[in-house]
C-alpha cells in the first residue's frame, strides 16, 4: 500500500533539511521522494513529525529546490534496496542503482537498508582468519572472520592503495567457502574510483567484488546511506548465500562529517568538535553489523578506513571508532616517508580477536609466540634506536646492533612488500627470517621446541 | 493519549492530565514499551524503549498505571536479559529455567510475617532462592504450601492488618528506579577479592564498595571486568553489557558455561545474570539497563547473598542520558551532558553497599563500573562525576597498555580509600601485615620510577649498585606481580595466599639483596641469579603445588648462598 499523495506545502528548506506542512498518516522514519521544480528527483527520510509538519533529511542535498514548486511523496515503508547474486562485478550508487551503465540487475528480493540488529544471543564468536596478503597484518594484526578492524590513516597516506591491495589479494585459507569483497567508497576521488575498477578488471577479480561509489563530487548526504546499503548487500551474501564477506568502508571520516552537518542543521547540542552526541551509537549501528550468526554459514568482516584529522588519534572519529571496533591498524607517516608500503605501525596496531583465530588449529602452532616475539623485539629495537641516536651506534653492544639490523630489515623487507601479495606461509617464513637476525638467546617468547624446529638451520 | 510529535525515541502526546510521571506506557499498534518523562495539564512527554520507525501522529499511547518494573523470582540466574529485563534468548538455553520450582517452606502458619521475612526457598542451581514477603506487606501467615509451584501459583497467604488476604507467589514486580528497602546500612569491613593482584593487594575494594575503571579504548576495561565476573569471590554476578560489543556478550555465553567457579566447582553461568544492551540496540533501553541490573542485585542481596555488579560501560549509559536529554531540548551542562548526570550516577552507586536486610540477613552489593572517557581524557564529566561516588579508582593507562603491560592499572594514578577499612580483616584472617607489605611494594615502584627518569639521561651503567638493584626490584614487581595474563590458565586469577607468597618472595629478595650489596657482593652477581627468572615465573605456577613450593625454597636458597 503506497501513498500517492503529492504534498506541495513545502514550508522551509535549509542545509540538508526540508520541512513540509499539511501531512497526515505518515509513518516515522520512512523514505521520501522529492520532485524538484525541474522534474528531477531526490530522496530523503523523515527525521521528525509534529502535528502536520514533517522534517525531512534530503540525501542528495537541497540545491535547486524551491519552496513553491517542490513536490513530496512519502513511501509507506523504510527504504529498501534490491539484492541479488547477480550484483557481483558491478558498480552501484548508494541507492543500489547501477552506475556502470551495464543495465538493471534482476532481483526478486528487496531489503530494508537499516538491517535488523543482531541479537547478541544469536552471535557466534569470531574464529578463523582472513588472509589479507599483507605480512604485517596477517602475522601480527590478524583479521578474524566476523571482526571489525579499522585502518587509522592520515591525509596523504596510502590507505586507498592498501584497501585496493587487500581487496585484490584477500582470501580465505582453503576453498571452504565462497569469498567476496564489498567495497563502499564515500567521497573518494573520481580517478581513484576508476583505478579501483580498472585494477579489479585487470586482475580478473571482478567476480569477487561488489562496488558502491559515492564520489567526491556526489552529494555528501548520500554518504549516510552508502555503508548501510553495502552492509545490506553483505548480509544477503553472508547470511543468505553463505559467503565469507569482507566489507571495506572508505573513508568513514567523510561519513562522520555528513552526520555532523545534519546535526548542526538541526541545531542539536554537540559533544566534541561539533560532532553529535550520538556519533558513537550511529557508528555502532554500522560497525556492529559485522559478525557471525550461530548455525548460519557465512560471516561479515569489516575494514573501515578513516583519516585522522591532524593525525590526532584522540579526534572523535578515530576515538569513537576505536571504542567500537576490535582493534586497529595504524599507518605511520614516518614509515611512509621512508618508502615503506604498506606503512603499518605494528606497535600501535592491535587485533583484539587474533588470539582466537590463529595458532594450532588455523595457522601454525607457534604463530601466537611468533607475533609476541616480533612485537617485543621490535619495541626493544626502537628503544635502542633512540639510545643510538643519542650516544652513537659505536657505543652499542653486539646484541644491540643486531637489534638495529633486525628493525631495519623488518621495516624494509617484512613490513614493506610493495604490491606483492603474500600467502600466510610466505609471511610466517619471512618473519622467522627476520628473527634469525637476532641471537637465539634473545628469543624468549618461544618454547625450546619451537626454537629447535624453526630457528635451528642458520645458527 | 494521542501522539502529536515524534522525535526519535521521544514522543509528545495530548493528555487530559491524568497520566503520571514515570508511568509505564505502551505506544502504537506495536505496543512499544515506554515511560512518561514529564506531564502537564494537557500533554505528556514519553520516551520509548524501542525503535520508533513506523509510528504515526495521532496513534494511541496507553498508560499502564504502574511504573517501569521487572519481574523478580527464580529463573533469573543464567539468563540473558534486555535493558528492560526481558529475556533475549527464546530458544532452549543452557540455563533454561524449569517451569515448576520445588518450594520448601521455612515458616509455619500463624506466624507473624513482615516485609522480607523468608517464607521458604526454591533451589536455583547451587543456591537457595529465598521467597520473601514482598516489601509493603505485614500480617499473619494463614497458609503456606510446600511442593511444586508454577509461576502463577500461590505458595502462601497472609492476612494483613486490614483483614485482607494477600496471596504470595514465587514472583513479584518491582519498579526498577526505586531502591528496595532494607533495615540498615553497615560499614565496609571485608575485602572483595577480584583475583587480580594489582587490585586485591595494591588498590583493594571492600565488599559493598564501589570502584570505577576508567581507560581509553583498548586499555583493558572489558578484560578486567570479564576477569572479575569469572573469578571475583561473589555469590551472584550481574554483568551489564551497556552499549558495548555484541561479540563480547557472545564470548561470555561461550566461555562461562564451560568454566567453573573455583570456590563451588559449578559452571560460572550458574551464578551469572547478563543484561545486554549492545551498542546496536535501542539507546533508551541502555539508560534503563543499569537500573534493571541493580534492582536484581538488590533482590539477591535481600536473600543474604554477596552480589557484584559490573557495568561496561557507564559512559555509554551517560551518553544515552545525554541523547535523551538533548531530544527533550533540556539545557545542557558540560559537554552536552544534562545537569542531573551527577545525581543519576550517585543514585546508582549509592545502591551498592553492605546491608542488614529486611530479612535480618546480611548481604552486599559491590559495584564496579567501566568509564570510557572521550579521547582518553580523564577530565571529562563522566570520569570526574563518577569519582565523587566511588572509593577505588583503577586507572588504565594507555602507555602501559601499548607496552602490553596488562592489566594496565597505573600505580601512580590509581587509588583505594578502603585500606583503613580492610586492615583489620587482613590481620585477623591472613596473619599477614598486608598494609606493611603493600607499602613496601609501592615504595619499590616509586623508587624505580624515579630512577628510570635518571637512566634516560645518564644511562643505566652510571648508576651506583644500590640504585641498579632498585630498578631490578621495580622490574620484578611489574613483571612478576603487577602484570597478570588473563589468557594463562594459572595466571588468569590469583588467590590471596598466592598473592602474599609472590609479594613476599619479591620483597624478601630485595631486602636480602640490599643487605648483600652492603656486604660488598656485586650487583651483577645478584642480577645474574637464576632466582630472578624464577620469581617472574611464580605467577604461572599452580597454587598450592609442590612446584611453587620448590621454586620458593630454591629462591630462598640462592639468596642465602650469595656471598
Ligand atoms: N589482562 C590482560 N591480559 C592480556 N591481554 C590483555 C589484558 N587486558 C587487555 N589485554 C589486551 O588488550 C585488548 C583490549 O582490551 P579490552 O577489550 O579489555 O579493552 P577496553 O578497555 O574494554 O576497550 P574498549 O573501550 O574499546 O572496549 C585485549 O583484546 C587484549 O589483547
Ligand atoms: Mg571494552
Amino acid at each position: 500500500m503506497r501513498y500517492q499523495i503529492l504534498y506541495k506545502n513545502c514550508e522551509k528548506i535549509w542545509g540538508p533539511l526540508l520541512a513540509v506542512r499539511g501531512v497526515s498518516d505518515i509513518p516515522f522514519g520512512v523514505f521520501v521522494r522529492i520532485t524538484m521544480p525541474d522534474g528531477r528527483k531526490k530522496q530523503g527520510k523523515v527525521l521528525q513529525l509534529e502535528n502536520d509538519l514533517a522534517l525531512i533529511q534530503v540525501f542528495e542535498g537541497t540545491k535547486d529546490l524551491n519552496a513553491k514548486d517542490t513536490r513530496i511523496r512519502f513511501d509507506y515503508e523504510p527504504f529498501r534496496i534490491p539484492v541479488s547474486a547477480g550484483m557481483k562485478g558491478r558498480i552501484f550508487d548508494p541507492y543500489c542503482r547501477p552506475r556502470d551503465g551495464l543495465g538493471e540487475i534482476i532481483s526478486d528480493e528487496t531489503r530494508d537498508i537499516n538491517g535488523v540488529p543482531i541479537n547478541p544471543v544469536r552471535r557466534a564468536y569470531p574464529r578463523d582468519y582472513i588472509e589479507t596478503g599483507i605480512s604485517a597484518v596477517d602475522s601480527l594484526i590478524t583479521l578474524i572472520r566476523g571482526q571489525k578492524l579499522p585502518i587509522f590513516s592520515g591525509s596523504g597516506l596510502p590507505h586507498n592503495e592498501i584497501a585496493l591491495e587487500i581487496a585484490k589479494n584477500a582470501k580465505i585459507k582453503d576453498s571452504s567457502g565462497n569469498f567476496i569483497v564489498i567495497f563502499a567508497a564515500m567521497g573518494i576521488k573520481n580517478d581513484d574510483a576508476m583505478k579501483y575498477y580498472a585494477s579489479f578488471e585487470k586482475e580478473g577479480k571482478l567476480d569477487n567484488v561488489v562496488l558502491f561509489f559515492n564520489l567526491a563530487d556526489d552529494p555528501p548526504m548520500e554518504r549516510l546511506i552508502i555503508p548501510r546499503t553495502a552492509l545490506t548487500v553483505a548480509e544477503y551474501f553472508a547470511f543468505e548465500l553463505g559467503y565469507e564477506v569482507l566489507v571495506i568502508l572508505s573513508d568513514m571520516t567523510n561519513y562522520c562529517e555528513a552526520l555532523r552537518e545534519i546535526s548542526s542543521a538541526r541545531s542539536e547540542v554537540p559533544s566534541r568538535k561539533g560532532y553529535p552526541g550520538y556519533l558513537y551509537s550511529d557508528l555502532a549501528s554500522i560497525y556492529e553489523r559485522a559478525g557471525r550468526i550461530k548455525g548460519v554459514k557465512g560471516s561479515i568482516s569489516q575494514i573501515p578506513i578513516l583519516t585522522m584529522p591532524n593525525d590526532d588519534i584522540t579526534h572523535p572519529v578515530p576515538d569513537m571508532t576505536g571504542y567500537i571496533t576490535e582493534g586497529q591498524i595504524v599507518l605511520s607517516r614516518e614509515l611512509n616517508i621512508a618508502g615503506v608500503f604498506p606503512p603499518i605501525d605494528i606497535l600501535t596496531s592491535l587485533s583484539r580477536l587474533m588470539k582466537d583465530g590463529i595458532g594450532e588449529k588455523y595457522t601454525t602452532p607457534e604463530h601466537p609466540h611468533l607475533a609476541a616475539q616480533v612485537y617485543a623485539s621490535y619495541a626493544h629495537a626502537k628503544n635502542i634506536r633512540m639510545i643510538a641516536n643519542v650516544i652513537g651506534e659505536e657505543e652499542l653492544s653486539e646484541t644491540d646492533r643486531a637489534y638495529l639490523r633486525f628493525a631495519a630489515s623488518l621495516e624494509k623487507e617484512f613490513i614493506h612488500q610493495g604490491t606483492e601479495g603474500r600467502t600466510i606461509d610466505v609471511t610466517l617464513m619471512k618473519a622467522w627470517e627476520m628473527l634469525r637476525i637476532l641471537p637465539r638467546k634473545e628469543l624468549n617468547k618461544f618454547t625450546d621446541k619451537e626454537l629447535e624446529e624453526n630457528y635451528g638451520g642458520s645458527r | 493519549m494521542k501522539i502529536y510529535k515524534i522525535n526519535g525515541p521521544i514522543l509528545k502526546c495530548h493528555d487530559d492530565g491524568s497520566v503520571k510521571v514515570k508511568e509505564m506506557v505502551e505506544a502504537g499498534p506495536g505496543k512499544l514499551i515506554g515511560e512518561v518523562i514529564d506531564v502537564s495539564r494537557s500533554s505528556a512527554t514519553v520516551q520509548i524503549y524501542d525503535n520508533t520507525d513506523g509510528l504515526k501522529i495521532g496513534q494511541d499511547v496507553y498508560g499502564k498505571g504502574r511504573p517501569l518494573s521487572i519481574r523478580l523470582g527464580p529463573g533469573l540466574i543464567g539468563s540473558i536479559l534486555s535493558g528492560l529485563g526481558i529475556p533475549l534468548s527464546t530458544g532452549p538455553s543452557p540455563a533454561a529455567a524449569p517451569a515448576v520450582f520445588n518450594f520448601s517452606p521455612a515458616v509455619t502458619p500463624e506466624e507473624k510475617v513482615f516485609p522480607g521475612t523468608v517464607l521458604g526457598s526454591v533451589p536455583e542451581y547451587g543456591i537457595k532462592h529465598c521467597i520473601m514477603v514482598p516489601p509493603g506487606i505485614t500480617g499473619d501467615l494463614v497458609k503456606i504450601q510446600g511442593g511444586p509451584a508454577a509461576p502463577g501459583d500461590t505458595v502462601a497467604e497472609i492476612r494483613t492488618v486490614s483483614g485482607a488476604i494477600e496471596k504470595i507467589g514465587l514472583f513479584h514486580d518491582w519498579p526498577v528506579r526505586e531502591r528496595r528497602p532494607f533495615k540498615e546500612r553497615l560499614g565496609i569491613a571485608e575485602p572483595f577479592f577480584s583475583g587480580q593482584r594489582v587490585l586485591d593487594f595494591i588498590f583493594p575494594l571492600g565488599r559493598g564498595g564501589c570502584a570505577a575503571v576508567p581507560g581509553g579504548f583498548g586499555a583493558g576495561k572489558t578484560i578486567i571486568q570479564h576477569s572479575i565476573a569469572k573469578w571475583g569471590n561473589a555469590d551472584i554476578v550481574i554483568y551489564i553489557g551497556c552499549g558495548e560489543r555484541g561479540n563480547e556478550i557472545a564470548q561470555i555465553l561461550e566461555e562461562f558455561p564451560e568454566l567453573n567457579d573455583p570456590r563451588t566447582e559449578r559452571p560460572l553461568m550458574e551464578r551469572t545474570i547478563i543484561i545486554a544492551n549492545t551498542s546496536n540496540m535501542p539507546v533508551t533501553a541502555r539508560e534503563s539497563s543499569i537500573y534493571t541490573g541493580i534492582t536484581i542485585a538488590e533482590y539477591y542481596r535481600d536473600m543474604g547473598y554477596d552480589v557484584v555488579i559490573l557495568a561496561d560501560s557507564t559512559s555509554r549509559w551517560a551518553e544515552a542520558l545525554r541523547e535523551i536529554s538533548s531530544r527533550l531540548e533540556e539545557i545542557p551542562a558540560e559537554e552536552g551532558y544534562p545537569a542531573y548526570l551527577a545525581s543519576r550516577l550517585a543514585e546508582y552507586y549509592e545502591r551498592a553497599g553492605n546491608y542488614l536486610c529486611l530479612s535480618g540477613r546480611k548481604g552486599t552489593i559491590t559495584a564496579i563500573g567501566a568509564v570510557s572517557p572521550q579521547g582518553g581524557d580523564f577530565s571529562e564529566p563522566v570520569t570526574q562525576q563518577t569519582k565523587r561516588y566511588i572509593k577505588s579508582f583503577w586507572v588504565l593507562d594507555k602507555d602501559l597498555a601499548s607496552e602490553r603491560h596488562f592489566p594496565a592499572v597505573s600505580w601512580n594514578q590509581s587509588y583505594s580509600e578502603y585500606i583503613p577499612d580492610l586492615e583489620g580483616w587482613w590481620l585477623d584472617n591472613s596473619k599477614t601485615d598486608w598494609a606493611f607489605l603493600r607499602q613496601k611494594i609501592k615504595d619499590i615502584l616509586q623508587e624505580a620510577d624515579h630512577l628510570e627518569n635518571i637512566v634516560k639521561i645518564v644511562g643505566f651503567e652510571s648508576l651506583p649498585d644500590k640504585q641498579k638493584l632498585s630498578i631490578l626490584a621495580g622490574d620484578l614487581v611489574k613483571k612478576g606481580f603487577l602484570q597478570q595474563n588473563s589468557y594463562d590458565e594459572n595466571d588468569a586469577y590469583c588467590v590471596i595466599e598466592k598473592q602474599i607468597a609472590i609479594a613476599r618472595a619479591i620483597t624478601d629478595f630485595y631486602d636480602t639483596a640490599s643487605d648483600k650489596l652492603k656486604k660488598s657482593v656485586s650487583y651483577y652477581k645478584i642480577s645474574g641469579l637464576p632466582a630472578i627468572e624464577k620469581i617472574v615465573k611464580l605467577k604461572f605456577m599452580k597454587f598450592p603445588s609442590d612446584e611453587i613450593e620448590n621454586a620458593l625454597s630454591s629462591i630462598r636458597g640462592e639468596l642465602i648462598e650469595l656471598a
